[in-house]
């Protein structure tokens, strides 16, 4: 029977719902030119459930029998993809409004699709972890095919659906059988379980299949196909979403079922995401090298700083998962960041997605063309940017966990990564803009701030990093 | 006591920038005079710890240390000895110089460039002073990001090869560093330079750590054969950059040899000091013959920049030789001296020599030897500038040139007389191609008319090039209080080689 208290640990999740759904009968009734009341309203809600999610802090608490667990963890990544939601809100807002999709459902699929992201990092139980990762992503094909015009979107919408719902089904049929191997489907009593169950090979053989299940949410290679073809196809504002909050969801779902549930079994598992790592890092940063298209070669570049993320999951111990969600959180604000850049330059009728695009762009919008420069610098990983000290931990992370070769395959490819993202400010810095051609800026003043305070956190954390450290290291202690 | 001396130097350009960038291109000589004095600032500043270093003492001075990071038991860790005070009063020293030269030369978006400089000079004292790993690698990569840029935007026509080429040739280096630091903090807990030095460490480690460290500061020093980036980015810079390429950024290889491969890696620091002391030799005496038949004049004193500072390297680790196989801490003392006083000479000549070029290519708009003959006619005073630096970059008595070789030759000559017959060997290619340059641009008969309406050098030019002059004469009659600043650490350093850590 539910008590008060599990609806109180609950709260921010429940106000969000609540919220949603005022929102969506709200936006019936409302003018097309009464729509910008919803832009704040939205943004309103998403700083009131943070504020929520901030003020029941310290200490793991679990609600409704262990279904949902509210800690540390769950705290900073929800934190985070707040943030990076409502980033995504305000750099979106012009860019929606000039390709007409400027609608209430952009809001509602969007704080629905937060939803889902809460109860996943906060699942304490396989079916909710289902549960959450459904909510996401379902809400993220509608999302996705929100261009309904543009074959383009209409392409990538049904590719992500059928691959996503293939990898669902990897992920339920694991779950059944480390349910058929166990008996449980609570992760806490999984893992007290899984040493002791008679049927190891079934456990490990379920393990194998949930791993293939995070690996395509994450978007790790092999499982990475659906990522450049998503990022390019769906609206910029959408991508930046899945660029930012979707990874950090990945990220707490597989902490979720491979530490909280799977734990003892890391010897199994960690090879696996050191393979799943080697395979990324060299995909993504091989490939990123002869994209033409920004938004494909971000996607590439995803799915190589995902492979940077494992390496600090297969530390498997406190040090590893700190530095990967260290990595997470890292990588969200940066790619909110650059993606936002090309939010600000796109324009009815112009996307601003071609690497070429960008030529010049220092003589044009020389402060864009900075901000751009720092996301890039912190994607790859120069110091003293952000994006260099979480690839330092979670090199770290793989050295303590004797996987030195594993850093050194981290370096090499750090290296090669780094060529694409010069790539972009060569055009951008060392280029003549093309003739004909012009830049022009989203007047929108809170675009601008957001943006600019966005890109120059990223240049503030990595001289100041200690405190959020400290904070990630934290949700991992006791 | 005010004791943030070395903090304020290393933000004081760094945050003097911001006010550049925001005067903007419209006002460009708002610009232009503000980071005029951010750097007669610095200068003015770093000035300061000539009085406040005590030459005397051994050990770090001036200490700062501030935790960082906590949670990783990272500082920010700051302090100099007699080594970094010397490289960072010739950074600030030739920070001035580097603006005053691009006064007008760079009429687009001074302000950016004025910026990218004070950043670039503030990044580099940051370089000398930090005593905490992880602080010198962020300083030492964050370096790269202002000369990309530099090279890239006011470079000449290939310039995006050329600063690509930088940017990833060091980056390349110095990543394998940084797993190799990471590996360091793992067993001591700590990024402190001081606790690194002390920590026992198998020769196999050592070997590896060795070689992650070499990897990084042989790309920067450069070393052959990884020294194929200078050349392109020397040739495609812009004068300023060039100047600061060659003054200070290849001293910081020299130097992360002292402050990290010698304390740390001692033992494997010794037992592959053949390898390194073999590629010094090749790059004075090979690379000597490669600049004599460049056509053009950056890449000449481009490449005879790296055999300069092969002298570097090998009064660095002949050092080791003479400790370890002799006992002879003497000669291991001056070979070390001698490659300290080497990188700075080669700071202040190099960088006239750049500044020389520069104000040829301003005028002429080229840097081919052939387009060039007879300019003293034209230029007498620019002539006398001309000779005098190459004297000292031939190592002539008398200038700062000859100081630094002749002390590595005579230490290598008691380690092994024949290192020393090869080091030597730079006497005379090193003559060679300055001399046959000098004469192909200033001698003879002027046959190319445009070389006819050139003006001599303007007030502004004649502060440059007198300015570096005179620290080359300075310098080369008078060493004594360069020699007595390093003195302390060099031989300190030197009791670092003896201690076996295995």
């Amino acid at each position: 029977m539910p008590t008060i208290n599990d609806i109180l640990i609950m709260l921010p999740e429940f106000f969000l719902v609540t919220a949603a759904c005022v929102l969506l009968l709200a936006d019936a009734f409302m003018k097309p030119a009464e729509r910008v009341y919803l832009h704040w309203l939205s943004i309103g809600v998403l700083i009131v459930t943070g504020y929520l999610v901030l003020r029941f802090q310290p200490g793991t608490v679990t609600a409704f029998n262990g279904m949902f667990i509210r800690d540390g963890l769950g705290t900073i990544l929800k934190l985070f993809a707040l943030l990076s939601t409502i980033l995504v809100f305000i750099y979106g807002r012009p860019y929606m409004i000039d390709r007409k999709l400027y609608a209430g459902e952009f809001y509602t699929l969007m704080i629905f699709a937060v939803i889902g992201v809460m109860l996943l990092v906060s699942a304490g139980n396989l079916v909710m972890v289902y549960l959450g990762l459904e909510l996401l992503t379902l809400s993220s094909y509608a999302l996705v095919a929100l261009n309904r015009d543009s074959s383009l979107s209409s392409e990538a919408a049904i590719k992500y659906f059928v691959l996503g719902a293939l990898s669902s089904g990897m992920l339920l049929y694991g779950m059944s059988m480390v349910y058929g191997a166990t008996g449980t489907l609570d992760l806490a009593q999984l893992h007290a379980a899984a040493p002791h169950s008679a049927m190891p090979h079934l456990l490990v053989f379920g393990l194998v299949f949930m791993v293939i299940g995070v690996a395509f949410k994450l978007g790790v290679a092999p499982f990475h196909m659906w990522i450049p073809d998503v990022y390019e196809g769906s609206p910029t504002a959408v991508t930046a979403f899945i660029g930012s909050a979707s990874k950090l969801a990945a990220f707490g779902m597989a902490f979720r079922l491979l530490a909280t549930g799977m734990g003892d079994f890391a010897q199994h598992w960690q090879m696996m995401l050191a393979a799943l790592a080697v395979l990324s890092l060299a995909i993504g940063n091989v490939v990123a090298i002869v994209q033409s298209n920004l938004k494909r070669l971000l996607a590439y570049s995803t799915i190589s700083h995902m492979g940077y993320l494992l390496l600090g999951l297969v530390n498997a111990g406190p040090e590893g998962y700190s530095a990967a969600m260290f990595y997470a959180v890292s990588y969200a604000l940066m790619s909110t960041a650059a993606f936002g850049v090309i939010l600000a330059l796109s324009r009815a009728g112009f996307e601003c997605e071609n690497i070429d695009d960008f030529k010049g762009l220092n003589q044009r919008a020389p402060w864009m063309a900075f901000l751009m420069m720092l996301a890039l610098f912190s994607l790859a990983g120069v110091p003293p940017m952000f994006g260099f000290f979480a690839k330092l931990l979670v090199l770290q992370a793989a050295i303590h966990a004797n996987m030195l070769w594993l850093a050194i395959v981290g370096a090499v490819f750090a290296i090669i990564g780094l060529y694409y993202y010069l790539r972009v400010v060569k055009v951008m810095y060392f280029d003549k803009p093309e003739a004909g051609t012009e830049v022009r800026l989203q007047p929108d003043f809170t675009l601008r701030v957001a943006l600019s305070l966005n890109a120059l956190v990223l240049l503030a954390l990595g001289l100041y990093w200690g405190p959020l450290l400290s904070w990630c290291k934290q949700a991992f202690v006791g | 006591m005010f004791n943030h001396l070395l903090s304020l130097l290393i933000w004081l350009p760094i945050v003097g920038a911001v006010p550049v960038l925001l005067a903007g291109s419209g006002r460009p000589n708002t610009a232009r005079w503000i980071s005029l004095l951010m750097a007669i600032l610095t200068f003015a500043v770093s000035l300061f710890l000539i009085p406040q270093y005590h030459a005397d003492v051994a050990g770090m001075q001036l200490v700062e240390s501030h935790l960082w990071i906590e949670s990783l038991n990272v500082h920010y860790g700051l302090g100099v000895d007699g080594i970094s005070v010397a490289l960072i009063l010739l950074t600030t020293f030739v920070g001035i110089l580097v603006i005053v030269g691009a006064w007008e030369v760079i009429q687009d978006k001074p302000h950016q460039y004025m910026a990218a400089m004070l950043v670039l000079e503030g990044l580099m004292i940051g370089v000398f002073c930090a005593t905490d790993a992880l602080l010198f690698y962020v300083f030492f990569e964050a370096m790269l990001i202002p000369m990309f840029i530099l090279i890239g935007i006011w470079g000449g026509p290939r310039r995006v090869y050329a600063t690509l080429k930088f940017f990833i040739y060091t980056f390349f280096g110095s990543i394998f560093m940084l797993v190799g630091l990471i590996y360091l903090y793992l067993k001591a807990g700590t990024f402190d330079l001081h606790t690194l030095a002390t920590l026992p460490l198998s020769m196999q480690e050592q070997g590896w750590l060795f070689f992650a460290f070499l990897l990084a500061f042989a790309v920067k020093v450069p070393m052959v054969p990884v020294h194929t980036w200078l050349p392109d980015a020397h040739v495609e810079a812009p004068t300023g950059g060039s100047v600061v390429l060659a003054a200070v950024m290849l001293k910081i290889g020299g130097y992360g040899f002292l402050r990290f491969t010698l304390p740390i890696v001692p033992d494997a620091a010794h037992h592959f000091a053949w390898v390194v002391i073999l590629l010094s030799l090749i790059a004075v005496v090979y690379i000597g013959y490669v600049a004599l038949v460049q056509e053009d004049m950056k890449k000449l004193v481009a490449y005879s920049s790296v055999a300069h500072m092969g002298f570097v390297t090998l009064g660095v680790f002949i050092a080791f030789m003479l400790v370890r196989e002799q006992g002879n801490t003497d000669a291991a003392r001056l070979g070390l001296q001698g490659a300290m006083v080497q990188m700075i000479s080669h700071g202040f000549v190099s960088g006239a020599m750049f500044s020389c070029i520069g104000v040829l290519y301003d005028r002429l708009h080229t840097r081919l030897i052939k387009d060039y003959g007879g300019v003293i006619n034209v230029m007498p005073w620019f002539g006398f500038f001309y000779v005098f630096f190459a004297m000292a970059n031939c190592g002539l008595p008398g200038t700062s040139g000859f100081v630094g070789e002749f002390m590595v030759i005579l230490s290598s000559f008691s380690a092994n007389p024949w290192i020393a017959l090869f080091a030597a060997f730079t006497l005379i290619i090193g003559a060679a191609y300055t001399l046959w340059l000098v004469k192909r641009v200033l001698w003879g008969e002027v046959t190319n008319p445009h070389v006819a309406e050139m003006t001599d050098i303007n007030g502004r030019e004649w502060f440059v090039l007198g300015a570096f002059a005179a620290a080359v004469l300075v310098l080369g009659v008078w060493p004594e209080p360069l020699t007595h600043l390093m003195d302390t650490s060099v031989n300190q350093l030197v009791q670092v080689l003896a201690i076996h850590k295995v």
